[in-house]
């Protein structure tokens, strides 16, 4: 690494001589464009709603220039690797949990415990160990967050006097009598693979606990442990009432039967709430996934965390941690969760008049929940999620009486992956 | 073949620069990298630490433990064999009908090339139009509530035509680039003898296009030994459609960087497809000696 | 009759293929609201060029139809002069070890794109290329260093195709011109090139495709937003989660747009009369 780097540093200093005459604005693109009043900011935020959020926030900042580089979100998302090795910008976008810590241990991420000393006192505990990592520094700022939760419409369960579940077995009942009146019980769909991995979280936290799943997530327990067979045991039974033929749908299609009235209740993040025209947003609501286990309760939920991190090799790091500072403040947040209703503001401090009644109750879920989790795809690794148990969850699915030799072929992977 | 002459010195720079650069590219982007590849398939490397060397580990692993690997080889195949005798002689038969003199030609041939031109993300929302077992056109003309995507016997059979599709027009364009190659006294001679159309082609015209045909068969084992992005854009390659090439995606290109292990995968793709090539290709040069 | 039964085949094989994208057209033209409501297979109840209007300034077209063509334009141009060059050489040409090269040309091309990725990412982090080349100041994160692996991964194809066409094209034209002195150059450009029009335009037409197509390498390659190909800007128009099908596919079909053209331009060139037979003649 060190030769080339030397040639780089040469090819730097060439640019830097031929800069020098011209304006500095000239010589754009890093690293000769971010002089010391400019901060880059790399944004997942492509599509038009979140795009405008954060070019409305960050238009609020004084502290520098803001230059922002709006990358896709799935290029993004597929190229992050490479773009934190390469040359990545002084802020960029991105989630808490393991993928957080993933890139703090491999050093590619700023430490911004000082940025959490001054914002402390406006997020809960929860939140600040959502933004930790091993080394107990904080690498992260949250923005915003959405719940996962049963969504309902209030019309269609007013109308046939259907109430909330409190536990599996309610659940179950009310399941039966959706379908003795017509409606599929549990709309489903996994045809992009994230989806399922909702359920199997919340199965596996209502029933075996938050500390087993983040320690299963974590590649510290077996798979063919009973308790993993238990989920699976659980999800079977569950699985008659789930809408059928998931593998081939999507989520929106899914929620476009929810919206029609022809599903009794859906299990999702609440940017389900997109799928819905804004004048019918009033008649969706949502309730947490029933107990199961006692001893647990309803105490965990996923509720996955987006905010933002300063790259190692930040060039302005003093002013990428004043805009991490703008961004964590409750009145920039407001500006988000108002353009779109599927998010909640991260900040304890942020405004709740202005939410929703679907907003309102996502965040009251969310503060009667004692673990938040941030989604299967962010608590464990990368590779495993997607190479691994997005396939597995498929196969369980297209063959739910198959678990055994599954829950083996999971084991033998994970060996592999968490060597 | 000429015979041999001297060339004189300009013809040699001509040659030596044209050729150089074509071998310098050539040697510095594609067989450099390949071979790093091979090499990275004998380590962990996650794109970030240190390689460690593994040896044969990562093949051993994809062998015994990857499910989807042995899938992925059969589905690939089967994609070769649906390319190569469904989809390409189809493409030949269009541009052997679209040859002639024909009122409306133009139109048809365009209508043959436009699943070529389409990009992944609208093959994958026109999949979902009309295969959806919930809003798909099929089931609502059909009436049937089959689920064509996502059940994992069936999907691949409902997207290989969907592959067939797009082939077809590739196949198509090179045959009518190559049926204006044909010597048109050579069909009419043949006329001339009383042979029928049929004969005629199968006679006199499908000879005189082996060039044509040899480059037919590359394309169609290219585009099924790299088939990607049609089952992508439809499930991300899982769930019945996997292929080699999405599963070397998966584990290099995302966020999820098993590079060793993908490397791994794309060796063995390697080997397949350089395999076919250099057998098939020695064959058809040694012939033409 | 026989004309009618062929053209109810192609017409049927034709709707076949166009039906599916007339599919998408036509949700492209209703709003999302209602096919939500209605489905898709339902009669309209408005029909709107809006979508079009909306992918045209959400994704930002122009600006990337612009990147594509920088990056392009000069790749194909250089991969169809490259390679047609390379086999004039290989199949015209006495030259030592050039079965050898066709091979390793052809099996190149054969190569999946995945497997050169990664050393190719770290190769490109490592050539430090002037700013006034680059504003990344490496080859990655440059236009040049897309324009170079669409060359040298294309062009591989490209001989192997032309190296096959010319082999067909009669001795005794470039023989004649030997008699009269004509050096490699000339043999080359001006007396072999000409003959090769219909395939260097179906090359044309379907390298442009690809290479327009193409999102891996500009995935991997390069890293700013405002830089990226224009398959990009329609991921642009998908959100983290939700995605409006219906505008998106408004904005597949204007991107889809110039490649029809380029099939337009250059399809009276593959199949317009020009033929080798004629030529010799």
């Amino acid at each position: 690494m060190g030769q080339p780097m030397i040639t780089r540093r040469g090819a730097l200093l060439g640019a830097a001589a031929f800069c020098v005459p011209a304006a500095p604005a000239g010589c754009g693109g890093p690293p000769g464009g971010s002089g010391a009043g400019t901060v880059t900011v790399g944004s997942n935020a492509s599509d038009a709603v979140p795009k405008k959020a954060l070019q409305q926030v960050v238009d609020g900042f004084g502290g520098a220039t803001v230059r922002i580089d709006t990358v896709d979100h799935n290029t993004f998302q597929e190229n992050i690797n490479r773009y934190l090795r390469g040359t990545p910008d002084d802020v960029f976008t991105w989630f808490s949990g393991y993928r957080m810590r993933f890139f703090a241990e491999q050093g590619l991420a700023t430490d911004v415990s000082d940025v959490w000393r001054r914002i402390g006192g406006d997020y809960t505990p929860a939140l600040k160990a959502a933004s930790s990592a091993a080394d107990g520094r904080q690498y992260f700022v949250p923005f915003t967050y959405y719940p996962w939760a049963v969504f309902y419409r209030k019309s269609v369960w007013a109308d046939r006097d259907y109430r909330p579940p409190k536990t599996l077995d309610e659940l179950t009942a009310l399941a039966g009598r959706m379908k003795r009146d017509g409606l599929i019980p549990i709309g489903f769909a996994d045809k992009d693979g994230w989806p399922a991995m909702g359920t199997f979280d919340i199965l596996n936290m209502r029933l075996n606990g938050y500390d087993f799943h983040i320690s299963l997530m974590s590649g510290k327990e077996s798979w063919t442990d009973r308790r993993v067979k238990a989920v699976f045991d659980t999800w079977r039974g569950l699985l008659t009432h789930h809408q059928p033929a998931a593998l081939g749908r999507t989520w929106q299609e899914a929620a476009q039967s929810l919206a029609r009235g022809q599903t009794g209740m859906y299990l999702l993040g609440m940017f389900v709430a997109q799928q819905f025209p804004p004048r019918e947003l009033d008649d969706l609501d949502l309730f947490t996934f029933p107990e199961i286990n006692p001893k647990y309760g309803t105490d965990a939920i996923d509720a996955p965390i987006d905010g933002y991190m300063i790259s190692a090799k930040a060039r302005n790091v003093e002013g990428a941690k004043a805009l991490l500072e703008h961004l964590a403040a409750a009145s920039s947040q407001n500006i988000a969760t108002e353009l779109d209703p599927g998010t909640l503001a991260c900040s304890a401090k942020a405004d709740t008049r202005g939410y929703t009644p679907l907003q309102q109750r996502g965040a009251d879920l969310v503060s009667g929940a004692r673990h938040i989790a941030q989604f299967l795809d962010r608590d464990t690794r990368p590779d495993f999620a997607s190479t691994v148990m997005i396939p597995a969850l498929q196969r369980f699915i297209g063959r739910p009486d198959d678990i055994d030799a599954l829950l083996r072929d999971i084991e033998a992977q994970k060996t592999n992956i968490f060597r | 073949m000429a015979p041999n002459r001297r060339y004189s010195a300009g013809d040699r720079a001509v040659i030596a620069v044209g050729l150089g650069l074509a071998v310098a590219l050539e040697l510095a982007l594609i067989w450099g990298p390949a071979l790093a590849s091979v090499a990275l398939s004998g380590t962990d490397w996650d794109g970030i630490e240190r390689p460690r060397w593994i040896g044969g580990g990562n093949y051993a692993d994809l062998a015994a433990e990857y499910p989807p690997f042995w899938p992925a080889v059969r589905n690939n195949l089967l994609w070769l064999g649906f390319l190569a005798l469904i989809a390409a002689p189809f493409g030949l038969l269009c541009a052997v009908l679209l040859d002639r003199r024909l009122r409306l030609s133009r139109v048809y041939q365009n209508a043959l090339y436009l699943p070529v031109v389409l990009s992944l993300a609208v093959v994958g929302f026109i999949a979902q139009l009309v295969f959806s077992a919930d809003y798909g056109v099929l089931n609502a003309v059909t009436g049937l509530t089959t689920d064509w995507l996502g059940d994992s016997s069936i999907n691949l059979w409902v997207v290989m035509p969907a592959a067939g599709w797009r082939h077809t027009g590739y196949v198509m364009i090179i045959y009518l680039a190559g049926l204006k190659s044909v010597d048109p006294a050579l069909k009419e001679a043949a006329a001339i003898d009383g042979a029928g159309e049929g004969q005629t082609f199968f006679k006199v015209v499908f000879p005189a296009l082996r060039p044509v045909n040899v480059i037919v068969l590359v394309i169609t084992v290219i585009e099924a030994l790299r088939a990607f992005d049609i089952v992508y854009a439809i499930n991300k390659g899982r769930n019945g459609l996997e292929l080699l090439s999405v599963l070397v995606t998966e584990n290099i290109v995302g966020e999820a960087a098993r590079i060793g292990f993908g490397s791994a995968i794309a060796v063995i793709l390697l080997v397949i497809s350089t395999g076919f090539i250099v057998v098939y290709l020695s064959q058809i040069f040694r012939e033409d000696r | 009759m026989k004309r009618a039964a062929l053209h109810a085949f192609l017409g049927l094989v034709a709707l076949g293929w166009v039906l599916p994208l007339a599919l998408a057209v036509y949700a492209s033209l209703r709003p999302y609201a209602e096919t939500a409501r209605l489905g898709y297979f339902s009669p309209p109840e408005s029909l709107t060029l809006d979508y079009y209007a909306r992918a045209w300034t959400e994704a930002e077209l122009p600006k990337y139809y612009l990147n594509t063509l920088i990056v392009v334009l000069p790749a194909l141009a250089l991969t169809l002069l490259l390679a047609s060059f390379t086999a004039f050489a290989v199949a015209k040409l006495p030259i030592p070890g050039r079965r050898t090269l066709l091979i390793v040309f052809t099996a190149g091309n054969l190569l999946p794109p995945q497997v050169l990725i990664t050393p190719l990412y770290s190769l490109y982090t490592l050539v430090p290329l002037p700013w006034w080349l680059s504003d990344s100041m490496s080859l990655y994160d440059s236009y040049l260093g897309l324009i170079l692996i669409h060359v040298a991964f294309q062009f591989g194809f490209c001989v192997f195709v032309m190296a096959n066409f010319m082999r067909t094209i009669p001795i005794e034209i470039t023989e004649a011109a030997l008699v009269d002195g004509a050096g490699v150059w000339r043999r080359y450009w001006r007396l072999t090139l000409p003959l090769c029009r219909p395939v260097l335009a179906a090359l044309g037409t379907l390298q442009f495709t690809w290479m327009y197509n193409d999102f891996l390498w500009a995935l991997v390659l390069m890293t700013s937003g405002d830089k990226l190909p224009i398959t990009s800007a329609l991921n642009n128009l998908r959100g983290q989660f939700f995605t409006d099908h219906n505008l998106l596919a408004a904005g597949s079909l204007l991107v889809a747009l110039p490649t029809l053209v380029v099939f337009q331009l250059l399809h009276k060139h593959f199949v317009a009369g020009l033929t080798l037979g004629s030529a010799k003649g």
